[in-house]
């Protein structure tokens, strides 16, 4: 009786020495299912946290990182066997009974999940979620609950607390959300913090600040393990990197060492998908590093001033009445270019206005004051009649295919339909495989339905899509966002080869600055619905002129590691 | 204290993204809401009195004999004629229509002739308990879906499908059959509960169950959808990962989203428990709305039919609104949603 009992109090009284492992995982297997159906997603991987130490455990989607993460709290699901050895602070945590996992989970092991939209309660206020850990491990009474609720809003950084702590997390903003989900986590200040994807789906700015919270968490001594497929967010933060692949540790060791010198070609890979300054001019998917025709980027023969702009937007202004009765303007006085076969890059945070500027462009939204010309002639400005002769030559890639795809449709079908009248059937069907081989897929994915393919392929057969009407011109929004590191540098280099092979010009709305440096001739930085500075890619990246361009490029995390040891040079001029 | 203040001094920055609390136009808007769903309601009970108005005059025969009470009651002239001058029949029709309404808004519902009493006393007489009963079986029918839910969703394949299971087959259950089976084993046989009329909560068990029961189905099986899938979500992960037990995600967080779909639903189970009750209280032989109903039917007593159709109206009107407001306070997202 007094067994258990004992384990308990030990379990609750924190000791933590320095230099020692706080958690140590030793052959950690994960297994879903059963007999013939059975799924090792977590396939034996070793590794140990100490206390102010943080370890960052990298991979792809399906890599079994989250397993992992998940398995370290015993919430790994239902129908799932862990075998291997978890050690937490001298105890075996797979001899602990589900109380005493309660009793640890909140209080000495934190775990926040990614987008606080859906993690935290839609129907609680957020002070009742930070709350909840007090209240379920015993702090204090309900006035010292509150008052901590507020000191805990306080600490992440949350402006005005005992406002916020009364509201809904749908009235939050994405940063001020996922600081209130980081509280519900830090509430008891437990040893270790995990913190599965803590930035995806964040603007740069706010990733900074989360990055800033969870530092500042590891300098108060505790230890964090950071999932994340984004090495370069894994590279601030982190001490020492595992790096998962299909349930396995590849490789780890301290971060600087192993992104200055990866060892598994796999580690290799990795970095070199991803997209910034280095890589311009190359494909990222192949290690060899390929450069693409001298003809593309800004090295072409006469120069673009030289030729009349395939897309001119003058002076675009949008406004939307809110709810409440106030006029928002969305975009304000909006002007670039587009040269044929060129890429111009439009970045800004979300709300900045971006996607409503390539709305406009589509023409499927119309601008309250300016217009749009293509070719010279009006565009935006036309009837809806007038202009549906000539849409095909403005096609369109958006962020989540599968959300504009008729999901019962094969991609047989997506594709027909995309095409113009008047193709016989015969040419229809040649046509069809045409476009599937120009974008890399192969033949049995025709009757195929877009659920059943990959993020990469359905992404693929939506640029098919948008080529199917032989356009000019693609306005592609976020088209990679969704998509992990390796994956989104074969789209990306997709789009490369498809602009050098058919002289098309993009219009590439990303919020990631890497993606944007890496595709673009020329860049536009937008926010407010402003434009705040716009010109050659390269030397907007060099020397941000314009303050918030340079905030931009400062929040950025990156892989700048000591150049010497790297073998890279830093990327952006941060002292700007 | 100084690590916090660092901490925040790192932070402070967050840009204008974020929104403005909106606590007024909120509270304007719910009101505005309820307002017109008044408004609604209001223009509902015409059209429902309206409606009762062009039956009575659309069907073959005598109106007045209708009021009378029916060709089986055969009413002598004099009667006849009172009837006439009251309801206006020997003026143009839009003449008795607004006669019609401005006598319902002056709550005089005419006199039925099987009750030998005006309607509105009828009503009166007859309206609580029904209300009793409906109310009752509403209430009964939430806890056994809410219970059921609670217990079964999501415990392993077994458990699951016979929840499940029996859900569908309580909301097929004919209340009629129901109600017959119901009586036979626990008041013949068992004789738990009084077979018929029983003052209190003897009686109201029984005609209770048997209106809740098929109702409770319908009820759990939106419930139990909404917990399933509320349960996959990740601040279920997240609540579980601050040590909080299986029955606390299950009651402080799963129960309140899965709930909400039959919220909805409980204006339609009003309604429908209230034709319910026309079977429940013939079977059980109590006194009601239901009852007096089918008296006015099979009688042809025509003001008694009209009076329980409005007053049925009213109650669809009533708990519709009661509806959208329970909901609102039920998600909170609804009271501060906007944007």
């Amino acid at each position: 009786m007094t067994g258990p009992m004992q384990h308990d109090q030990d379990l609750l009284t924190a000791s933590g020495q320095p230099g020692k492992n706080l958690l140590t995982a030793t052959d950690l297997r994960v297994c879903f299912g059963s007999g013939p159906l059975a799924r090792e997603v977590v396939a034996g991987i070793s590794f140990g946290v100490r206390p102010g130490e943080c370890l960052a455990i990298v991979g792809q989607s399906g890599s079994g990182k989250s397993v992992t993460a998940r398995t370290l709290i015993g919430l790994t699901g239902d129908g799932s066997q862990v075998s291997g050895r978890l050690e937490f602070d001298g105890h075996d945590l797979a001899t602990l009974t589900e109380r005493q996992w309660r009793s640890i989970r909140g209080a000495r092991i934190g775990f926040i999940l990614q987008d606080a939209l859906v993690s935290l309660d839609a129907v609680r206020p957020v002070g009742r979620e930070i709350a909840e850990p007090l209240r379920l491990h015993h702090y204090g009474r309900a006035a010292d609950r509150r008052a901590r609720v507020i000191e805990l809003l306080r600490q992440v950084g949350v402006p005005e607390p005992e406002m916020r702590s009364r509201q809904l997390p749908g009235e939050l903003s994405g940063g001020l959300r996922q600081r209130a989900l980081i509280a519900t986590a830090i509430a008891l200040d437990p040893q270790l913090l995990i913190a599965d994807e803590p930035t995806t789906a964040l603007d740069v700015t706010i990733q900074a600040q989360i990055l800033g919270l969870l530092e500042e968490s590891k300098r108060r001594g505790r230890a964090l393990i950071v999932i994340s497929h984004d090495l370069a967010v894994v590279s601030r933060l982190a001490d020492r990197v595992a790096v998962m692949r299909d349930g396995l540790i590849v490789e780890q060791g301290p971060t600087a060492e192993l992104l200055g010198h990866p060892q598994h070609p796999y580690t290799q890979s990795l970095l070199d998908a991803i997209p910034s300054a280095h890589s311009r001019g190359t494909h990222l998917s192949d290690s060899s590093g390929k450069a693409r025709a001298p003809a593309v980027l800004s090295a072409r023969p006469g120069g673009l001033a030289a030729q009349a702009p395939l897309l001119v937007a003058d002076g675009l202004v949008k406004r939307y009445k809110g709810p409440d009765g106030k006029v928002r303007t969305v975009v304000d006085k909006v002007s670039f270019e587009l040269h044929r076969g060129e890429t111009v890059g439009v970045v800004g945070e979300s709300g900045s206005g971006k996607t409503t500027t390539g709305r406009i462009v589509l023409a499927v939204t119309s601008p309250d004051e300016g217009e749009v010309r293509l070719h010279g002639q009006p565009w935006t400005s036309l009837s809806e009649g007038q202009r549906r002769a000539r849409r095909q030559h403005v096609g369109v890639v958006y962020q989540d295919p599968l959300s504009s795809f008729d999901p019962r449709w094969t991609v047989r079908r997506i594709l027909s339909d995309a095409l113009p009248a008047g193709y016989a059937n015969a040419s229809r069907a040649a046509r069809i495989r045409e476009l599937l081989h120009q974008v890399g897929l192969g033949d049995d994915t025709l009757d195929r339905r877009p659920l059943l393919l990959s993020g990469g392929q359905r992404q693929r057969v939506a640029i098919a899509r948008a080529l199917a009407p032989e356009p000019e011109i693609i306005v592609c929004d976020e088209p990679v966002s969704a998509l992990d590191v390796s994956i989104q540098a074969q789209v990306l280099d997709l789009f490369a080869d498809l602009q050098d092979e058919l002289g098309l010009s993009y219009i590439f709305i990303s919020h990631d600055l890497g993606v944007i440096h890496h595709m673009s001739d020329r860049v536009v930085v937008m926010t407010h619905g402003r434009i705040v500075e716009q010109g050659d890619a390269e030397a907007i990246f060099r020397h941000p002129a314009h303050p918030y361009t340079q905030r931009l490029l400062a929040s950025l995390p990156q892989l700048s590691l000591q150049p010497e040891l790297s073998g890279r040079e830093p990327a952006y001029d941060r002292s700007a | 204290m100084t690590q916090s203040a660092a901490a925040g001094q790192i932070l402070v920055e967050d840009g204008p993204d974020i929104p403005e609390p909106a606590a007024v136009p909120s509270r304007r808007r719910r009101v505005g809401r309820v307002l017109q769903d008044v408004i609604g309601g209001v223009i509902v009970l015409w059209g429902a009195a309206t409606l009762t108005f062009l039956a009575v005059h659309l069907m073959p025969g005598n109106p007045a004999v209708s009021y009378a009470g029916g060709v089986a009651s055969h009413p002598s002239k004099s009667v006849l004629a009172a009837i006439i001058k009251e309801y206006g029949l020997d003026r143009p029709v839009i003449v008795q229509y607004l006669v019609y309404l401005s006598n319902l808004l002056h709550g005089n519902l005419g006199y039925s002739v099987s009750e030998q009493m005006p309607v509105s006393q009828v009503i009166a007489l007859n309206v609580g308990p029904t209300a009793e009963l409906t109310l009752g079986s509403l209430v009964l029918a939430w806890v056994l879906a809410v219970v059921w839910s609670l217990l079964t969703v999501r415990r392993g394949r077994i458990i699951s499908s016979i929840g499940s299971g029996l859900e569908v087959l309580a909301a097929s259950l004919p209340q009629y059959w129901l109600g017959i089976i119901l009586l036979e084993v626990f008041a013949f046989h068992l004789g738990i509960f009084p077979a018929t009329g029983g003052s209190g909560l003897q009686g109201l068990v029984l005609p209770c169950f048997t209106l809740a029961i098929p109702i409770a189905g319908f009820l759990g099986q939106v419930t139990r959808e909404e917990f399933e899938s509320a349960l996959e979500q990740p601040y279920i992960t997240s609540a579980k990962a601050r040590g909080m037990s299986d029955w606390g995600v299950r009651l402080r967080h799963a129960l309140r989203h899965a709930v909400l779909p039959g919220v909805t639903l409980s204006g339609w189970a009003l309604g429908s428990l209230i034709s319910g009750a026309v079977i429940v209280e013939s079977l059980f032989s109590r006194n009601g709305l239901g009852n007096a109903l089918l008296q006015g039917v099979t009688q042809q007593d025509m003001p008694l039919t009209i009076g329980v159709v409005l007053i049925v109206a009213v109650v669809y009107v009533v708990a519709t609104i009661l509806v959208d407001i329970l909901y609102q306070v039920v998600d909170p997202r609804l009271r501060s949603a906007g944007q």
